[in-house]
Order: C-alpha cells, then structure tokens, then sequence
C-alpha cells in the first residue's frame, strides 16, 4: 500500500513539475528569440509605434491596444450575462428550465469559435455596419459581442459551481427571516462565492486574450489605433496568424515572438492584479 | 438525407468513372492523365490562394483518374508557398509573384510560371461607382477619399479591403495600380482571395482587390482609366496590373510533381486554367 502511495505521489510531483518548466520554458524560448529585437534597436519603437512594415516601422502598441478593447469590452458584455443565467439556474429557477439551460449551455462550450466566427460575419457585421453607419461593420464592438458568447459558457459554469458550495443552511436562514431574493444575493450569495466568481472571471479574460479566430474574422484585423468601439482593430492574436507567413529571416517574424511574449505578460498581469484586488476585498 | 443520395450518387458516379476509364484507357481527354497511370503518393501543395481554383480541378481530375495518388492543396499567401516549399514542408509551393533573386538562391528554388493573371480591384454590384481613374483609386485607398458620395455613389464611408504583405496578389496590386502610394490604416486586413471576395460580395460599400480568376456575378470589377479588366484586356497587355501564376519546387521535382506541373501545361491543363479564368502560359 505504502508503495502505491509513494508511487502516486511521485507521479503527482513529476506532473506538476513537468508543468511548470513547460509554462517556464516556453517564456524562455520567446525570450529568446524576441532577443535580437531588443539588440537591433527595435525595442522601444515595438512598444509605442505603428504598424508599417513598408516603412520599417514595426510597432505592435496598436495590436495590444486592440487585443485589450476586445477582451475587456468582452468581458463587460458577457458579465451581467453570466451572472443573470447562473442565478436563474441555480436560486430563481433550479427546476426544469434551470437544468435544461444548464445543460445548453454545457453544449455550448463545445462548439468551436470558427463556428461563432461564421454567424458574426454573416448577422452581425451587417447589423452592426447598416445601424452606425460607421464603418464595415468588422470592427470591436461586433468582436467583443462575439467573444462575449464564446467566454459566457465558461464563466456561467464557474459561478454555478462556486455558488452551488454555498451552504443551504444560510439560503434557508435567509428565507426563515423573510429576506428578499435581492438581500440573499448581496448578503449571502455572492460574498461566500466570491472565490469561484473571481476565478471564473479571470478565466475567462484568458481565453478572450487567447482567442485568435473571433478577432480575426470579425474585427476587421486593420493596423490603426482603434479610437472608438466602431473602429476596427487587430488583436496580437491575429497578428501573429497574419504575419506567420513571413520569411523566417525577416524582422516580421521575430516580431511574432515578441507578440507572444507580450501576451504572456498582459495575461499574466491581469491575472496577478485581479488576484491583488481580490485579496484586498477579502 | 437528399444530401447522402447524392454523396451515393456522386460517389457511384466515381466509380463508374473508374471503371470505364480502366476499360477504355484512351477515352477522350484523359491523354494528358495517362502519365499518371501507375503512379502513388502524396503531392503537398501550398502557397497563393489565387492559384487554388486551377490546382483543386486538376487534382480532382488527377485523383478521379488515379486513386492511389493524393493531392492536398492549402492557401497562406505566395509568402507561405514559398517558405513552405523551401522549407521542405510542401512539394510544390505557389505564388503569386516571381519568387525574389534572395528566395531562388536561398532555397534553390525551380520554377513553372503557367498562367497569366490579372488583379482587379472591385465593388460591390450594388455600388454605382464602377469606374475610377488611378488618382481616385490612389485617393480612395489613401483615404483621402473617405465617402463614396464624392465619387456619386451612397452617401456612406468608404470600407477599403486589403490583405496581408505574404500576398502576392497585394504586391502586385500596390505596385501596378497603386504605384506605390500608402495604403490607409483604417483598411480592413482579409486572408485570401477567397475571404476578400465574400467580404467585398458581402457589403455594398467596400473596395478591395481580387485576381481576375474570382471575378464572377457576386461582385464587379472596376474599370481602371477605362479599361475594364478582364480576361481580353490582360491577354492584350491593355490592363497592366497582371503577373505571372509560379509554381516552384526545391531542387529538381520529385516525379510526381513533376507530373503535376506537366499536366498544367498539356491541353487538358490549358483548359482548366482558362475555364477558371486565367490565361495559360505554354
């Protein structure tokens, strides 16, 4: 017994070990190759400039302008979204409409964004170029509309599961006192599942920040700094899908390297602050 | 259901093909696929999307006559092609453009130029602006014109249609009809001919710019300081933004490739490519 105890235990180890130097050594390895751009005297123009490759410019502050629009404005669609559907599956309605929902939504985590990409591109572009008028319709606001959709279902999971842990004991106390739904949710609901809430959000602005194909299909994938949500936009995402087809020696394809490693850091960061705000409200 | 009979049907179809082809070896124009009799393998083909029309009916007719051969025809832009080819990833790589001195050297590339092809830029049918000057063309891709109402058209912004550097077909466009001038910022950014064409069929108030071979029904061709680009007017050298369809391989081609690039110059070859629209090369 004592063996398979040691046995699994060492698996573990090796697991999570493996993990962390893969996680590591792919910083590492784009590190590494974005290196020549910093002694080539690329780097501070990478950061602050625009994308004009004609003219040796070859800034990516545009892309993670866009990359941030998309996947913050996103978030912000998809929030109240998640929040109303798993409330009404888990307090208002855990009945059969509450299951059913519950079980289309798990559906939904299944289909591929490509498939979220087509429906943009053919309802919403339209809809969003013929009400502006503004411009083609391929721009932020269709995106991050799009992206809401697509990271909905993995928030709206996250919070069912972090509210399903709290205790019925308090749910019914609250009943016993004759609160309202309201007063159960600011009181009780959302301070004991705050935790899983936080996690879900963060997960989800990782895949928004991930997402390649929304962004590329429907934001219009244009080089200019996106200066309104009609305004189409390149995420970095997109950008390396665009410019992989690069020579291998030319600067363009270094650039993709410090794309990826910017990506790394933004989502990183946004990780780390949202944990930070969260160990404050705690 | 419909669908699956005719699956069945196509499919039995197929065979029946294969069989009478079998009995009757020199029916009518399989002359130029008898070299293919007895051969077997793989044939990786990548590269510029104008070219996929022509290589995806030849290797049907190809795959259709010969079973045992398979052919596998990817985009990515004239970019990818060549990398890909040179890098061993595919046997035959496609472009767009002649592959640069510094391509040929580095890759030892050899290559096949057997089309002629012209890229035009394009509208929506429902614009009533379909004939512009080259100044305009500049202007409008500048986005010194920004309102099709200036050129009598919809009072509505201008949507421009660009595509990636890797494109051979927006190098040749840039040079020939744009002679170099800026392409706007605000430019929507699409990945192959084949996405430019639904973007541009797809919004009535957007420009962009295909290869002749695409033009069809769904979107219209600008006549370029009256010349209305077509396959006459580039045969006829009158419409001067045209360039060559390359095929190339690394090194001397394997037999099969060598097969494929010889079926694009037989007759049968000849007629596929100018069924789809381009002008062959012998």
């Amino acid at each position: 017994m004592n063996y398979r105890n040691k046995a699994a235990e060492g698996l573990f180890f090796w697991a999570a070990l493996a993990s962390c130097i893969a996680t590591i050594a792919v910083l590492g390895f784009m590190g590494i190759l974005s290196l020549p751009l910093v002694t080539k005297g690329f780097f501070p123009d990478l950061l602050t400039g625009s994308w004009a490759p004609y003219y040796g410019h070859f800034g990516i502050l545009p892309m993670i302008a866009g990359s941030f629009y998309i996947s913050f404005l996103s978030l912000v669609i998809s929030l109240p979204l998640s929040f109303g559907c798993s409330i009404f599956i888990t307090l208002t309605q855990p009945g059969i409409p509450g299951k059913t929902l519950k079980k289309l939504i798990e559906l939904m985590t299944g289909i591929p964004t490509v498939i979220y990409g087509f429906v943009g591109i053919f309802l919403l572009v339209p809809f969003v170029r013929d009400v502006f008028a503004y411009g083609s319709g391929m721009c932020v606001l269709s995106a991050s509309i799009m992206l809401g959709l697509v990271i909905s279902p993995t928030m709206i999971l996250f919070f069912i599961q972090s509210i399903d842990r709290v205790p019925k004991t308090y749910l019914n106390a609250v009943d016993a006192l004759g609160g309202t739904v309201f007063q159960k949710l600011r009181h009780i609901v959302i301070p004991n599942a705050w935790p899983g809430i936080m996690t879900g959000i963060i997960l989800a602005f990782g895949r928004a920040m991930g997402d390649t194909m929304i962004a590329l299909m429907i934001s219009g994938n244009s080089i200019g700094f996106p200066h309104n949500v009609l305004d189409s936009a390149r995420t970095l995402t997109a950008h390396i899908a665009l410019i992989i087809a690069a020579d291998f020696d030319s600067i363009e394809f270094k650039i993709i390297f410090a794309c990826g490693t910017c990506l790394y850091f933004l989502t990183g960061l946004a990780v780390i602050l949202a944990r930070i705000a969260d160990k404050k409200h705690a | 259901m419909i669908r699956q009979l005719v699956m069945i049907k196509k499919i039995l179809i197929f065979f029946m093909i294969i069989v009478l082809n079998a009995g009757f070896c020199s029916a009518a124009g399989t002359d130029s696929l008898n070299a293919f009799r007895g051969e077997k393998g793989i044939l990786r083909i990548s590269g510029g999307t104008a070219h996929i029309p022509v290589m995806k009916e030849a290797a049907k007719r190809i795959m259709k006559f010969n079973p045992d051969i398979r052919i596998t025809i990817a985009g990515g832009g004239s970019g990818a092609g060549i990398k890909q080819v040179g890098e061993g990833l595919v046997d035959i790589g496609n472009s767009g453009r002649r592959p640069t001195d510094a391509e040929i050297k580095k890759y030892g590339l050899v290559m096949v130029k057997w089309a002629v092809d012209g890229v035009a830029p394009v509208v929506n049918p429902a614009n009533p602006v379909q004939s512009l000057s080259t100044a305009q063309l500049q202007d409008i891709f500048a986005g010194r014109i920004n309102s099709w109402k200036a050129l009598g058209g919809a009072d509505r912004p201008v949507n421009i249609y660009t595509r990636d550097k890797s494109s051979g077909t927006r190098a040749v466009f840039w040079k020939k009809a744009l002679h170099k001038t800026k392409i706007s910022e605000k430019a929507n950014f699409v990945a192959s001919n084949g996405a430019m064409k639904s973007a541009v069929a797809n919004n009535p108030y957007a420009i962009g710019y295909v290869s002749v071979g695409y033009i069809d029904k769904s979107i219209t061709p600008v006549t370029l300081d009256g010349v209305k680009p077509c396959l006459d007017t580039v045969r006829s050298g009158k419409y001067p933004v045209a360039r060559g369809l390359y095929s190339s391989t690394r090194g001397r081609p394997s037999a099969l490739a060598a097969k494929f690039l010889e079926f694009l110059t037989s007759t049968e070859g000849i007629k596929i490519i100018k069924a789809k629209g381009f002008i062959p090369v012998r």
